[in-house]
């Protein structure tokens, strides 16, 4: 260092002498914005370098804490994992929970909509064998489950109890090999038995080949087996084939469709009516029809409800004809009644007329996005038209129990 | 003179150098600026005059000592600088350049020549009228003229001018 000094003695004065004098013109002088230079000279020279100690300063401690001091960062990273997994637990928790809120509203709706007295059950288990169609709910005995007893859901029949225990109850499912019920199709035109066959369709028995039966039909309990209260979906034809001797019909279980929780064990049974429609999703106005002004109306017939088709005509002759013969309808105390001469004075015979029918939105019906029919007794027009088809001589849909 | 005129080139060792008696190093840079600061006034014809360069021209050429050469320069340019409306060093910073420089050119020429003497007043005067309008502009933020014609002009006024007072003062040296 000595020596370059000395070799270059002339040139290191020089570059003093000058330097002395701009430092001495930077004290002096001021830039445009009033600020001496030899401020912003110095401001200038040593910016860049406290920017690199402060770089250095701030990458030395990211380094030692994002690189050194790791422990504390995954203890909290595990915390966090442990926390997110709580988390979805109670959300799945949670929305478990909503599920079996809203089942119960459905169940509760139902249980209030429907006449027969039913008690609310939650599957708590399955059958142990790999063939049965079987479950466990959790009413029992002390709570006046008895075997036999059908369970249903809002979307329909699901099967019967075959052993009550104090705390739970078995049921055989409608899709075990050993279930059988009878069911009525919705016209009230086919009978048939009901039969399980292991596999998740359900299958119509001993229904004759003559009869009309078409995909989409409904068919629903019977009543005549005395276990399942009459006017219960079963479900909806998936597969129609003629067979030797019988048509052999496969069903969509209606209420094993969405999965089974929870049931309702029907305590005491009461019939309903076979809803005469499908019930559909959206409720549909149906807008009243237009006064027959040619036919008088008749004082008799005042106050009931007027004939709309054809086939209400002929059930009004036919409960008519029985009603002045004495007959009770339904019971099965007496012989069916003599309707030979209804067919033959049919056409000269006029309808009752009737007043003009009023409105009935079908939207004031409760809806109901299972095809279960509305609470309300009227006549039993399905088996006054087969009685009185059996009477004629005509194929009917009758079946043998 | 105590040399030979006729060496143009010559090295600090081959070549005698003048000495002047110390009264001199005072009162003819004190001249200088007292003639750059009252003539201008009273004849501003003869404000073109550069005494003070001229003076720190000679003094370094002669002296062929560079150390010496910049400390006459930054001394008189700072003295300048002081009777001056401009901040301290513009002029100083200037004159420590060309006393550097003359000096490093009285080291390898012989700068007795008066043709020499000619050119190198016209160099330096207009290496420190450039040297200023740069200084003017980087420090000072001025927007002054680039008028390098009256700077070659004066240039040539000064060297004439130069050439005389080199003349004189070489009547001062201690040989003498």
């Amino acid at each position: 260092m000595e020596s370059f000094v000395n070799r270059y003695r002339n040139l290191t004065i020089l570059l003093l002498v000058i330097f002395a004098q701009f430092l001495l013109l930077a004290v002096q002088v001021k830039n445009d914005q009033d600020v001496r230079i030899i401020r912003v000279w110095t401001v200038t020279a040593v910016t860049p370098f406290a920017r690199v100690v402060e770089l250095l300063r701030g990458g030395s401690v990211g380094f030692f804490r994002n690189y050194i001091l790791l422990r504390d960062e995954d203890a909290e990273n595990r915390r966090l994992r442990d926390q997110v997994g709580h988390l979805k637990l109670e959300n799945i928790f949670l929305k478990n929970e909503l599920n079996t809120a809203e089942r119960a509203k459905a169940l509760g709706v139902f249980q209030a909509r429907i006449p027969s007295k039913t008690l609310a059950a939650t599957v708590i288990g399955a059958g142990a064998g790999s063939n049965a169609k079987v479950v466990y709910v959790d009413a029992g005995s002390t709570r006046g489950v008895e075997r036999g007893m059908a369970v249903v859901t809002p979307d329909g029949i699901v099967g019967k109890v075959i052993a009550a225990y104090p705390t739970a109850s078995e049921i055989l499912l409608a899709t075990d090999a050993d279930f059988a019920a009878g069911v009525v199709s919705q016209d009230g035109a086919v009978r048939g038995t009901l039969k399980g066959q292991g596999t998740p369709l359900l299958k119509v028995d001993y229904v004759p080949i003559q009869e009309k039966v078409q995909v989409g039909q409904w068919f629903y309990t019977s009543g005549d087996d005395r276990i399942f209260p009459r006017g219960f979906p079963v479900g909806v034809v998936r597969s129609v084939r003629d067979a030797q001797p019988f048509k052999e019909i496969l069903l969509d279980p209606a209420g094993l469709q969405h999965g089974l929780e929870d049931v309702l064990i029907v305590t005491q049974g009461v019939h309903q009516d076979i809803p005469p429609t499908p019930v559909a999703d959206q409720p549909v106005y149906i807008a009243p029809p237009p006064p027959d002004e040619s036919k008088p109306a008749s004082p008799a017939a005042a106050g009931a409800p007027p004939p709309i088709t054809e086939a209400d005509k002929l059930r009004l002759e036919y409960q008519a004809a029985g009603e002045a013969q004495g007959h009770k309808f339904g019971s099965g105390e007496s012989g069916p009644p003599n309707f030979s001469g209804i067919g033959t004075t049919l056409p000269q015979k006029p309808a009752p007329a009737a007043a003009a029918p009023p409105a009935v939105p079908a939207a004031a019906v409760p809806a109901a996005a299972s095809p279960m029919p509305a609470t309300g007794a009227t006549t039993k027009t399905t088996d006054v038209t087969r009685h009185s088809n059996q009477a004629n001589g005509e194929p009917t849909g009758s079946t043998k129990r | 003179m105590a040399y030979s005129s006729g060496r143009m080139l010559l090295s600090q060792s081959d070549g005698p150098v003048s000495r002047f008696r110390a009264w001199v190093f005072i009162v003819v840079p004190l001249l200088a600026i007292l003639f750059q600061v009252y003539v201008p006034l009273f004849f501003p014809v003869l404000s073109f005059l550069e005494m003070p360069l001229l003076v720190v021209v000679y003094l370094s050429l002669t002296q062929r000592s560079q150390v010496g050469g910049l400390f006459t320069g930054a001394l008189i340019g700072l003295a300048q600088d002081s009777l001056s409306k401009n901040p301290l060093g513009m002029f100083g910073i200037c004159k420590t350049l060309v006393g550097y420089f003359a000096a490093s050119v009285g080291v390898h020429f012989n700068v007795d020549n008066t043709v020499i003497r000619l050119f190198l007043s016209f160099l330096f005067y207009f290496f420190h009228q450039t040297l200023y309008w740069v200084m003017q502009r980087m420090l000072l933020a001025q927007q002054p003229p680039f008028d390098y014609q009256s700077w070659l002009l004066f240039g040539a006024l000064n060297a004439v001018v130069g050439v005389f007072l080199f003349h004189f003062l070489d009547k001062l040296r201690a040989a003498a």
